[in-house]
């Protein structure tokens, strides 16, 4: 017997398992950054005093540009494979690897002026909490990084033999780089606004 | 070795379960003679561990609590939830929901391995300069977070873990989910697959926030940061600092919160408890409705109980920290809780004691262990009460009451069902039988010892002796007359590991000379006993189809006793 619902979907679920799969690794995510958000609220609460605007709000500005604009492409992504065009959908993978590589760069930068300024985790409370939660957040947009590095290098083989189940797994991929898109919407605001 | 069938993967969980079981038990030994004969040099094994561990052989206080602490993460994450979940999960869901494999064979094999990684990741720390971790299982800070490196490496270890039963818990739901056969629906699945689906919701949502602790405790331990150092903490004498040499914890940023790691950690550590319980209930219903002949009474009520104490084990954890001075309406609160999450626990057991009633019992093997498990979880779960209420848990906190109240919970609770696993699907796994009267012997040795184990804890507990005293609380007077219920208590432990050898000898030797049994020794009704004993990879030749509920026995003229799942 072979396992179902590789590719296609189960009528009761109206899921392909990988789906299904992606989805609960994001629900455990949640948890993930709902206890890191939940340490942050105690923290605050608890201290007598919290530094305001001690980051470099254009630059994180830009940054949220650049990820909305990554999730952009990488819907753009999937829609192109659903459709069959190869070239397009390669060229907005690439283009999303891009985006997520200029916001390294900017964090790059950001960290940098900071370290400088002797503002390093052992610094206060604020900047250890701020590097842990940037920090986390970038470790998972590298992963993404490089699920969509193996799906434009040693991966694409699938494109041409199974369409369907690598538009899938591009679909999989795409709902994690939301998810991680969304956690910087809501750590700009809760780290570099108020 | 690396296979992707989950039968081969589920067997492999086990057998390393089972070793590091062993492993926790050794450690256990050891303290038990400290406690028995504190200070005295340890026989026979006293030289091997070094002057910095045991000067001529006499245990030190700090190689004491690593021990205590390398118990505890051995047992509840290396040794019974792989065992539980990962070796009778992996090998039994698949089964029986008429599946082919898991969901996602490779994540299944990348979990195994990441736990045999954060395994050996827990062994190697007891060898680093400074030893094993030494807080407790539960990593205590600010304690942890000045503790030597031992501490980062159980960390490191946890994280393994944590992948591990991540993945794990997302492929078992998807596999409950996505590939139950044709006919098999929600209320026909059997019990043990119902405790299965709501442990791996458990095990999803609840580690996520120990790994926010582990990350923030890392963080403190690397990166000099003080989450769980409070400003101004003072110990032996003197101010701690960071490794930046500021006093940690500096007032411009406000000090950091011991208590946030208690409570990212018993967020995990409670449902935790749960993920032990709810798999071995699984089992043990299984069992008991084979073993009587009749339906389970009441699954309904049962399936719908373990849900509930899925959602409810969420909201309890604070339970574990009332004399931490969090404050009276949170203790309230979570005491009410506490109180309900009872309820479905007793109505789950309730209705296995029902299904027992009247019943013409077969005592097979398994069939033992799992009637020893209902008084036994009976005995933990209500001793678990007294602890649940602020009141009278502030006299019963950190006492030997509640080593006594959580082993009653897990050892004959939970290993028991374990055991009887093991002697019930045996034949499924190897097409042969394990011998009867090794397993009676086995099931009786551990049976009563586990009770002189942990039956005087209770009084001892009650005495008010604390539980982390290495010495067993030699210069405390209120507790002296209950210092000599230790040399029993640890005679009865290394009894009880005499009687695992029939066990050993009964696994081992089994697979060579126990008796061939065909596909269906039990006479049973659930779906793995349609396939083959063994079972080849793809399990099924076509899937079954399912045209009834799990537990159809002695249903009036049918002609057996039993009528399988998948019968015409």
């Amino acid at each position: 017997m072979q396992i179902p619902y590789v590719v296609d979907t189960r009528p009761d679920t109206g899921l392909y398992n990988g789906k299904l799969g992606v989805w609960l690794f994001l629900a455990s995510e949640v948890m993930l950054f709902g206890g890191l958000f939940s340490a942050y609220v105690l923290l605050r609460m608890g201290a007598p005093v919290w530094p305001r605007h001690a980051l470099n709000v254009p630059m994180a500005a830009m940054n949220t540009a650049v990820l909305i604009a990554s999730s952009m492409t990488m819907v753009m992504a999937w829609a192109s494979l659903k459709m069959r065009q190869w070239t397009r959908a390669r060229g907005y993978l690439a283009a999303t690897l891009f985006f997520g590589a200029i916001f390294l760069v900017v964090k790059f930068f950001e960290y940098s002026e900071h370290l400088r300024a002797g503002e390093n985790p052992a610094h206060s409370m604020f900047f250890a909490i701020y590097y842990t939660l940037t920090g986390v957040h970038m470790l998972h947009l590298i992963a993404g990084m490089l699920a969509i590095a193996y799906f434009l290098g040693p991966g694409a083989r699938m494109m041409r033999q199974a369409p369907e189940q690598f538009t899938n797994r591009i679909e999989a991929v795409g709902l994690y780089w939301h998810f991680v898109d969304l956690i910087w919407i809501f750590l700009f605001p809760t780290l570099y606004l108020v | 070795m690396f296979s992707l069938d989950h039968k081969v993967i589920g067997i492999q969980y086990l057998i390393t379960g089972f070793l590091f079981l062993l492993f926790g038990f050794a450690l256990m030994t050891l303290m038990r003679w400290q406690l028995a004969y504190p200070l005295q040099p340890i026989p026979f094994v006293g030289n091997l561990f070094g002057p910095e561990r045991a000067p001529g052989g006499i245990m030190l206080p700090e190689f004491y609590n690593q021990l205590g602490a390398m118990h505890g993460t051995v047992m509840v994450f290396l040794a019974t939830v792989p065992i539980i979940v990962g070796g009778f999960g992996n090998f039994l869901v698949p089964l029986q929901i008429g599946a082919p494999d898991m969901a996602f064979p490779k994540l299944n094999m990348l979990s195994y391995w990441s736990f045999v990684v954060g395994g050996i990741v827990m062994l190697v720390s007891f060898f680093v300069p400074g030893g094993a971790a030494q807080s407790g299982w539960t990593s205590y800070p600010p304690l942890a977070d000045i503790m030597p490196i031992g501490q980062t490496i159980w960390l490191f270890g946890m994280v393994f873990l944590i992948t591990s039963s991540l993945l794990g818990a997302i492929n078992f739901i998807v596999t409950i989910v996505q590939l139950r056969t044709p006919g098999m629906t929600w209320m026909r699945l059997p019990y043990f697959v119902w405790a299965q689906f709501v442990s791996a919701f458990l095990l999803l949502l609840a580690f996520p926030p120990l790994e926010v602790a582990a990350i923030l405790q890392l963080m403190d331990r690397i990166a000099g940061t003080s989450f769980f150092l409070p400003s101004g903490l003072v110990v032996s004498g003197q101010i701690v600092t960071g490794l930046t040499g500021q006093a940690a914890g500096r007032l411009a940023s406000g000090g950091g919160n011991p208590l946030l790691w208690q409570h990212l950690f018993w967020f995990l550590g409670h449902p935790e408890v749960y993920v032990l319980i709810l798999p071995a209930m699984g089992i043990v219903a299984e069992i008991i409705a084979n073993n009587t002949r009749r339906p389970l009474w009441g699954y309904r009520a049962m399936v719908s109980s373990a849900v509930f104490i899925g959602f409810m084990s969420l909201i309890v954890w604070a339970h574990h920290m009332y004399i931490t001075g969090m404050g009276t309406t949170l203790a309230a609160f979570f005491q009410t809780t506490t109180m309900i999450i009872s309820i479905p626990s007793v109505i789950i057991l309730t209705s296995l004691f029902v299904s027992l009633w009247g019943a013409s019992i077969r005592f097979t093997t398994p069939m033992l262990f799992a009637l020893a498990f209902l008084p036994m979880f009976g005995i933990g779960g209500l001793t678990g009460l007294p602890l649940g209420l602020a009141g009278s848990d502030t006299q019963l906190h950190d006492t030997y009451y509640v080593i006594a109240h959580f082993h009653y919970v897990v050892a004959p609770g939970t290993i028991f069902a374990m055991f009887a696993g093991v002697y019930y699907w045996y034949p499924k796994a190897t097409g042969r039988q394990m011998n009867t009267v090794l397993g009676t012997i086995h099931f009786w040795g551990s049976f009563v010892c586990m009770n002189l184990i942990f039956m005087p804890m209770f009084l001892q507990g009650l005495g008010g002796m604390n539980r982390r005293l290495y010495d067993g609380g030699l210069q405390y007077l209120h507790n002296a007359e209950f210092l000599k219920w230790h040399i029993p208590i640890s005679m009865a432990a290394w009894t009880l590991g005499l009687f695992q050898i029939p066990f050993l000898l009964n696994f081992f030797g089994s697979i060579k000379w126990g008796t061939a049994v065909g596909q269906n020794p039990w006479n049973a009704t659930t779906l793995e006993w349609s396939a083959p004993s063994p079972a080849r990879h793809g399990n099924f030749e076509r899937p079954p189809v399912v045209r009834r509920p799990a537990y159809e026995y002695s249903v009036p003229g049918a002609p057996r006793d039993f009528t399988p799942q998948d019968a015409d």
